[in-house]
This record gives structure tokens, sequence and C-alpha cells, in this order.
């Protein structure tokens, strides 16, 4: 077994001398104004992306990012400074100007920094960045000629490689010291299908923290076709209805209804400061008692997991809201001593420029009992939505939207014609408690996910069976 | 730290041509920035720091290679240009790879545009949390039933932008950025909460709205929501307001994008020089208007930017190019380059979608049953095949008057009936942050509700 934890240390101490007694020091700055706590985080990110269009490789690209951020809290005010370089002197800079929030004026004992052991939901070693890349150029031709292969009115097909290393390392002002080594790989196939004038376009992909393993299960083949059949299914695409209709959730990247419609609401930032509809709603029926939601940051391999959090705590499976009562929030280190509960480990951040906030890693909703069919069968006119491309809320009232890219007419309990993209509205609350069925086929999404909040993007998992929601908005445009 | 910077630039070139690159471009971004929170009268974060980037392409064999770092130490940049020369032979010959045609290349970087605010560097942390202490202040003080706040925020950066390349082109320009924002919230009668925002944001301080005018106006659009309730289905007249017209604007560019004609995937190709819109509408991208966010002299690969008409009484003018795209397609580049991180796109300048004669009162007295749109979410807009289909909320017009608000409705419609169908453009030309539009009315379109 690895420990990615000792990894990033060993990687941080070797590249730049940044070892437990130098964060001790800079810890020591930080706190050097008083302040409640303190933390560095350090990363050093490498990505490489490949860019293919029109049968060629377009570009080739690395990028290497490197720095720390220093965050002091007092109260619920945060300072935070961060530097690129990480000599001695600019570290201890910035730990100097976070350090400015602080006014109390107690400077803080010097700490011992002790190593905290990381978690292993992940293998450090699975990185695609020392594959060579015309082993991933083979696997992006090979997904070109299966998109070409599965329709004649495949037009265009352009491929994606984007893969990622980040080391983080994290050390607090109670002198937890703990790393992480994320793996990050994501392949991306968009096709455009023209036919008689009608273009038509879909994109698909899939990946994880994973290395090249993943193609093992999701071939390039797979993932091409799946882009393929999108776009040629929206060649005989007709209008979607305009109205309130039931709507059926296929399994699985549905899940993104989850993440919009109550996600959000309960991450614990907002609730502390009373601006999400869910504020002290612990304790009430906030769904349809079929609903158990769930953020999960230990599914293995997955795209939303964490071996550590940015702030240093063990990622978790937090029951979010339990046959339709909600049981907490989720929570990063200020929340939680506002709230006084323990760390859920969802304490996240986009890199050393930024400061973390909760954010969520796998969000689903677990299994019913309903079989799938019967759930599609037992509605007389609605649409059965199965593929997505991003979704939004307003967090302090739950009215949220999602677009559906890929979505049929079931009428008579029948699945029938596809539906042009359509956008779907409504209430978080309100949908959570017209989910009348939920579905045994349970399914989590192929990490295509990427959560933005506050101008900050992570990595996230969604997941769900097929659900049953009696009635939603559904924005097409044909009326009756 | 001008000059400095563009002969790290330089030298990266040099370094690039001498490990065998044909051709080389080095575009660097140095900048600092610091912001201040504050929430509910009380100071909540502060930040700042200063950040640098290099972003080098080469080309060999005309096969590319982008490389990107924040390293910006000797060695780092050795390492950078060997990684970019040892990717290139990776990559694949393509016959348009390569830097832009010599005589693109800006001749005028130092051409005065107004981006940059002196008065930026002695901005104190006392000044930025002032603004926004009176900025949050007068959102409560706007209104009673204001009772929560998401925070004010203030931020401000300035930063040099340079770039080199191996045609010889050197050219660099300082800028500067100061925003602030305000959100506010009340509830509804029955608990439900309406928020909203507002915010000024431009290069030079003195042009910012003031704290007051933002706060209220913040309030202003937060209280207005109060009671908001969804409607039955139909079809109606839609008077958007000029930031949701602002939006659509963007459509329009991002459908005129040389990358997207290429991959065929905007419902405007082969559309140049056809009526694709009402003749009320005129479409500008100009990244040469004094002071404003859009602004600069070189684009990201150093072509001398300009201004760009897209759309001209309705007819589609042309679309936007970096020089590839355009040279794939046999045009030429617009100036249209956007450099960040590994990455080269296609946009940048102020987008306008220009004034046209009517007043906005007259525009919103105009419409029997319809929606004034104030708020679009969500991600539903199709550029290949121009379907439109996103969250909203707005007010009811009802015999021309704006009457209650509504929200958790939908908007759709196609692109290519919608730009038809624009039937006014208002007078009240707002600008927000580098894009400028007025009130316009479109004749039609569904509204999804109850």
């Amino acid at each position: 077994m690895t420990d990615s934890g000792r990894m990033a240390e060993a990687f941080f101490r070797d590249r730049y001398n940044i070892d437990g007694t130098v964060a001790a020091d800079l810890i020591g700055v930080a706190m050097s104004r008083g302040g409640d706590h303190a933390e560095l985080y350090f990363e050093h990110r490498q990505g490489s992306n490949i860019t293919f269009e029109q049968q060629h490789v377009k570009t080739a690209s690395r990028t290497t990012t490197q720095g720390v951020g220093v965050r002091v809290l007092q109260g619920d005010a945060i300072g935070y400074a961060y530097s690129e370089d990480l000599s001695r002197e600019s570290m201890r800079r910035a730990a100097d100007t976070a350090a400015r929030i602080a006014s109390r004026g107690d400077k803080a004992e010097p700490v011992d920094v002790m190593h905290y052991e990381s978690a292993n939901f992940y293998t450090p070693e699975a990185g695609t960045l020392s594959v060579p890349a015309s082993d991933k150029v083979d696997l992006i031709r090979r997904a070109d000629d299966a998109a070409r292969a599965y329709d004649a009115s495949i037009a265009r097909v352009d491929v994606n490689f984007i893969d990622e290393l980040k080391h983080v390392m994290i050390v607090t002002a109670g002198g937890r010291m703990a790393g992480d080594v994320q793996p990050l790989v994501r392949f991306n196939v968009s096709c455009l299908s023209e036919r008689e004038g009608n273009r038509q376009n879909a994109r698909w992909g899939g990946g994880g923290r994973m290395g090249m393993s993943y193609f093992e299960t999701h071939t390039p083949e797979m993932l091409a076709r799946e882009a393929a059949r999108q776009a040629t299914v929206l060649q005989s695409a007709i209008d979607a209805p305009a109205g309130t209709f039931p709507v059926v959730l296929a399994g699985g990247d549905s899940g993104i209804l989850l993440h919009e419609a109550i996600g959000h609401g309960l991450e614990a930032d907002f609730n502390r400061k009373r601006t999400s509809n869910y504020t002290d709603q612990v304790g009430n029926v906030v769904a349809s008692e079929l609903c158990t939601v769930v953020d999960d940051g230990t599914i293995k391999d997955s795209r939303g997991s964490i071996n550590i959090d940015d702030e240093g705590n063990l990622p978790g499976y937090n029951v979010l809201i339990e046959d339709g009562v909600l049981k907490g929030y989720i929570q990063d280190h200020m929340s939680t001593k506002h709230f006084k509960v323990e760390p859920t480990g969802n304490g996240r951040r986009q890199s050393f420029k930024h400061y973390p906030m909760p954010r969520m890693t796998n969000t689903y909703m677990l299994a019913g009992q309903s079989a799938p069919e019967d759930i599609i069968r037992s509605v007389e006119r609605g649409i059965y939505c199965v593929a997505f491309n991003g979704g939004q809320v307003n967090i302090s009232n739950g009215d949220f939207v999602f677009s559906v890219t890929e979505g049929y007419m079931i009428e008579g309990g029948k699945v029938t014609a596809p539906i042009r993209n359509v956008n779907l509205i409504g209430n978080g609350p309100d949908v959570l408690r017209k989910v009348t069925a939920v579905g045994s086929d349970f399914a989590l999404s192929d990490g295509r996910w990427t959560c933005g909040k506050d101008g900050q993007s992570v990595p996230v998992g969604v997941g769900i069976p097929t659900v049953l929601i009696s009635g939603m908005t559904v924005g097409g445009t044909a009326i009756g | 730290m001008n000059e400095d910077l563009r002969s790290v630039a330089s030298d990266i070139v040099e370094k690039a041509r001498a490990r065998g690159a044909d051709e080389a471009d080095a575009y660097i971004r140095s900048g600092v920035e610091s912001s201040v929170s504050v929430r509910m009268g009380e100071l909540e974060k502060l930040i700042e720091a200063g950040s640098r980037s290099v972003s080098i392409r080469v080309i060999k064999d005309k096969r590319t290679a982008v490389c990107n770092t924040s390293d910006l130490t000797p060695k780092a940049l050795d390492e950078l240009v060997q990684t970019a020369v040892e990717l290139a032979k990776i990559s694949e010959p393509d016959e348009f790879a390569g830097l832009p045609d010599k005589a693109d290349l800006a001749s005028d970087v130092d051409i005065a545009l107004q981006l940059y605010d002196e008065r930026i560097e002695s901005l104190t942390v006392e000044e930025m949390k002032d603004i926004v202490l009176r900025a949050e202040q007068a959102a409560f003080d706007f209104d009673k039933r204001i009772n929560n706040s998401e925070g004010a925020d203030f931020g401000a950066e300035r930063g040099l932008v340079v770039l080199a390349n191996s045609l010889g082109f050197a050219g660099s320009f300082p800028y500067t950025a100061a925003s602030f924002s305000v959100q506010v919230m009340a509830d509804d009668e029955d608990g439900k909460k309406r928020n909203d925002y507002w915010y000024s944001a431009e290069r030079l301080i003195h042009r910012l709205s003031s704290p007051e005018e933002v706060g209220r106006r913040a309030a202003a659009r937060a209280v207005r929501k109060i009671g908001a309730r969804k409607v039955s289905t139909r079809e109606v007249p839609v008077v958007w307001d000029p930031v949701t017209a602002a939006g659509l604007a963007g459509v329009v560019s991002n459908a005129a994008s040389g990358e997207a004609l290429f991959k065929r995937s905007t419902f405007l190709a082969d559309r140049e020089g056809e009526a694709i819109a009402s003749p009320l509408l005129n479409v500008v991208s100009d990244a040469r208007l004094p002071a404003q966010l859009g602004s600069r002299p070189f684009d990201g690969e150093g072509v001398a930017t300009r201004r760009n008409q897209l759309v001209t009484d309705g007819v589609f003018q042309h679309f936007l190019f970096d020089s590839y795209y355009a040279r794939r397609l046999g045009r030429k580049t617009t100036g249209s380059a956007v450099r960040s991180g590994d990455a080269i796109s296609i946009g940048g300048g102020n987008l306008v979608l220009e004034a046209g004669a009517t007043a906005p009162e007259e525009i919103i007295g105009s419409v029997q049953d319809g929606l004034y749109l104030t708020t679009l979410m969500g991600f539903g807009i199709n550029v290949t095949t121009g379907d439109f289909s996103r969250g909203a909320a707005g007010i009811w017009i009802e015999n021309g008057e704006l009457t209650y608000p509504v929200t958790e409705i939908n908007v759709s419609g196609n692109l290519k009936d919608m730009l038809r169908d624009i039937e006014a453009v208002g007078s009240d030309l707002t600008w927000l942050a580098g894009t400028a539009a007025p009130t316009i009315k479109m004749a039609r379109l569904t509204v999804s509700g109850l």
C-alpha cells in the first residue's frame, strides 16, 4: 500500500527543502499577531493536455504550477496570502501578510509538526504524466476511428486527453502535517453529426483519479460511440414540450440534479451565514421519505474522491438526508467551529491561490426499491432524461436549473421520440418532496463533472438511481 | 520591471530558437491582487498576493507545443523551453501551424488606451474596506426588508502583460482593474429568501460607481423579487433588461468564433453577409475602446487589436479569428487570440450591443402581456443548432406596466428566430465590465411555468 501522504511530504522536502521545521517556522509567522487558527497549503501541479482536431494533434501542452497558500483565521475573519515562489523569504512574507487579519497580538506558542496519516482511495503511481504521449495519441485515434465508424453522418470528431498529478501538503497551527498525491485523468470526445444540412453536436467522456487503467474498463471506443450515438439521436429530435410534466431521471449522470437541488444548499458556510434555504433545517423533513442522500469522498478512484481534504481532515461518508430527514451539513473548518460539530472532510479549494470552503466530493442518492422499467411504465406523458451538460442553483432559495442534452418523451408508459436540448427548472426542496419513486439501479456518473463556487472549480462525482419526479417545469418550445 | 520582463520573454524565445524551434513566442503575465470582503458590517476576508506565469509556444517542423509555468527562475525556464521543444516532437505536423503573419503584428503597442490607473498602487485596505462597508450599509438602509447580506467585496489588481516572439515582436502593457460588488437578501412572507447583487468594475478607479449607488441598486433588485411566483406556460413578448441583453450579445460572439466555424458547431456557419437578425441589431467587438476592461493593444499572439463589427443592421459581417483558424480557413486574423495558461482561444475585446432609439419605458409600455427578463440561469444554449432554453426570473408586464415578480420559469426559443424577432432596441446603453447593451424587446419566446 502506498502512503500518498508520506510521498507528498518527501516531494516537498526533496524538491524545495520544506519540512516540518520550515513549516513550524511559517506557522509561527502566520500566528505572530494572534489568530485562532492558521494553515499552510503547499501545492505542486503538473498538467498535460493533448488537443486532437480533424484527425490531427493540434497542440500538445504542459502546465506546471506551484505555490503555498497561507490562511489565518480570527473569529469569522480570514486573512489569506499566497506565494508562487517557495523560497523561505517569500513564504515568510506571505505568512506575514495573512497574519495581518489578526489583531489580538497574543503570539502563539511554537508548534511541533507531526505527520498525520492520509487515506488511500486511489493510487498515486497511476498518474499518466509519465506515459509516452504517443500512447495517449493511440487512444485518441482509436476514439476517432470508432466515432467515425459509428455512423456515416459523423462529420467531425474532436478529442481531448487531459491529465494532471497534484502533490499537496497541509500543515495546521495544531501541528498536523498531511499530504496527498492526486492523479486525475479525463478523456473527452465531441462528435458532429451532419445530415442534409442538419448539424447536431454531442460530447461524452469520462475519467477519474486513475491512470491508463481507466481505459481497461472504459475503452476509447465506448466513450466515442457514446458521443456519436447522442449526436445521431439528436438528428431526429422533436421540439420539447413547455410546461409542468412528470420527469424520469435515468441513473448515473442525473445525479447532477442532487448536486444542484440540494448539495449546494447544504454547504455549511451558507447555513452559518443563514443565507441558505436549509438554514436551521437539521432534523426536519426536507425530501420525500424515499430519499437518502450522501456525500462520500471515499469512493475508490472516483473523480470526486480525496485522501485528505485541503484543510488536513480525512474525507468521510456523510449522510446528508436519511429517509427524507436532513441529518447534517457539508462542513469546513470554520463551520465546524460555528456549529460545534466534527469535520466531515469537505474543506476543499481549487489551488494554493484559493481559500478552502465547504465543497462536495461525490454526492449521490442511495438505491430504492422500484424496478426502473416500472417507473417509466407508470408515466402517462412526461420526459425521460439521460445526459446533461450542466446545472446552476440560487442557494438562497433553492431555485435550480439543469440542461438536458439527451432526453426523450414518455408517452403511454413508453420512451418514444428524442427531444431537442432542453432546460429543466425547479426548486430544490419542492422537487425533492416530489420524488415519488426511486429505482433499484444506482449508478455513479463516469467522472465528467466539475463544480464551480465563488470562482473556484473542483472535480466532483455525482450519482443516482432512476428516479421519478411527479412534476417539474420543462423549458421546451412546444405548448400544449 | 517592465523592461526586465520584456527581456525575460525575449530570452525565452532565443533559448527556444537555440534548442531548435523554428518559431516561438513567450507570453508573460505578472500581477498583484488584493481584495477586502466585509459582511454584516464586519471585516470577513483580506487577500493579498502577487503572481506571474509564462506561457511559451514553440513550433518545430510545423508541430506545435505549448508549455506554461509559474516558476520564473532561470533553471525552471531552461526546463520549460526544453520540455516545449521535446513536446513539439510528439505533436503532429500541421501545415497551418505557426505564428501570425508578421504584417499583422501590432506596430502601435504603446497606443494610449488608458488601461492603467496609478491610483491603484496606493489604494489601502482601509480605503477598500470603507467602500464596501458603505455599499453594504446603503443596501440595508435602502429598505427595511433587507435582512441579511452575503457580503460585499472589493478587488484591485495591477499587472503587466508581455509578449515576445521570434518574428522580432516585443511588446508589453501595464493594466489595472478595480471592482466591487454587494449581495443582499430579503424574505418573502412565507420565508422564501430573495437575493440579488450589483457591482461596478472598471480599469480606472474614478470611473467606479459610488458605493451608495451600487448598494441601493443591489437592494432594489432583491426587494423587487419579494413575493415572486410562477406563471402559466405561454408564448409572449419578452423585454430583456441591459444585463440579460448583454448576455445575448455574448452568445452571438461565441457563435461568431472562427474555431466554431471550423468545427461547424455554430448556427452562423455559412451565413456571412446574410441577414441573421432584425435590422435593429448591431453588435461590435472592440478591443480599442479607451479605459474599458476588454481593451488591449495586442492580442494573445501579438496581433494588433481592432474594432470588429460582427452584426451591422442585422447582417452578419464576419467571424472572429486567431491566426491558426484564420490560416486553416483561408481568412485573416481579427486580433482575437486569448492566451490563458496552456491554451490559446478566440474571444476578447469589449462586446457592445449598440443602442437604438427607443426609450426603455416606451419598450415596456408597448407590451400588453409579457415578461421583463432580469435573470438567466444555466447552460441551455446549443450554439450548433441555436436551441436556447434557460431558467429565468423577472417581472411580469401587464398593460405596459411592470407588475409582479416571477421566478422558477424558463424561456426558450431558437436563436435563429430570436435574433430576427428583435422588435425594439433601447437608447439606454449600459456598461458593465467590458460589455454593454441596452434594453431590447423580442416579439415572442416560450415561457414555461405551471
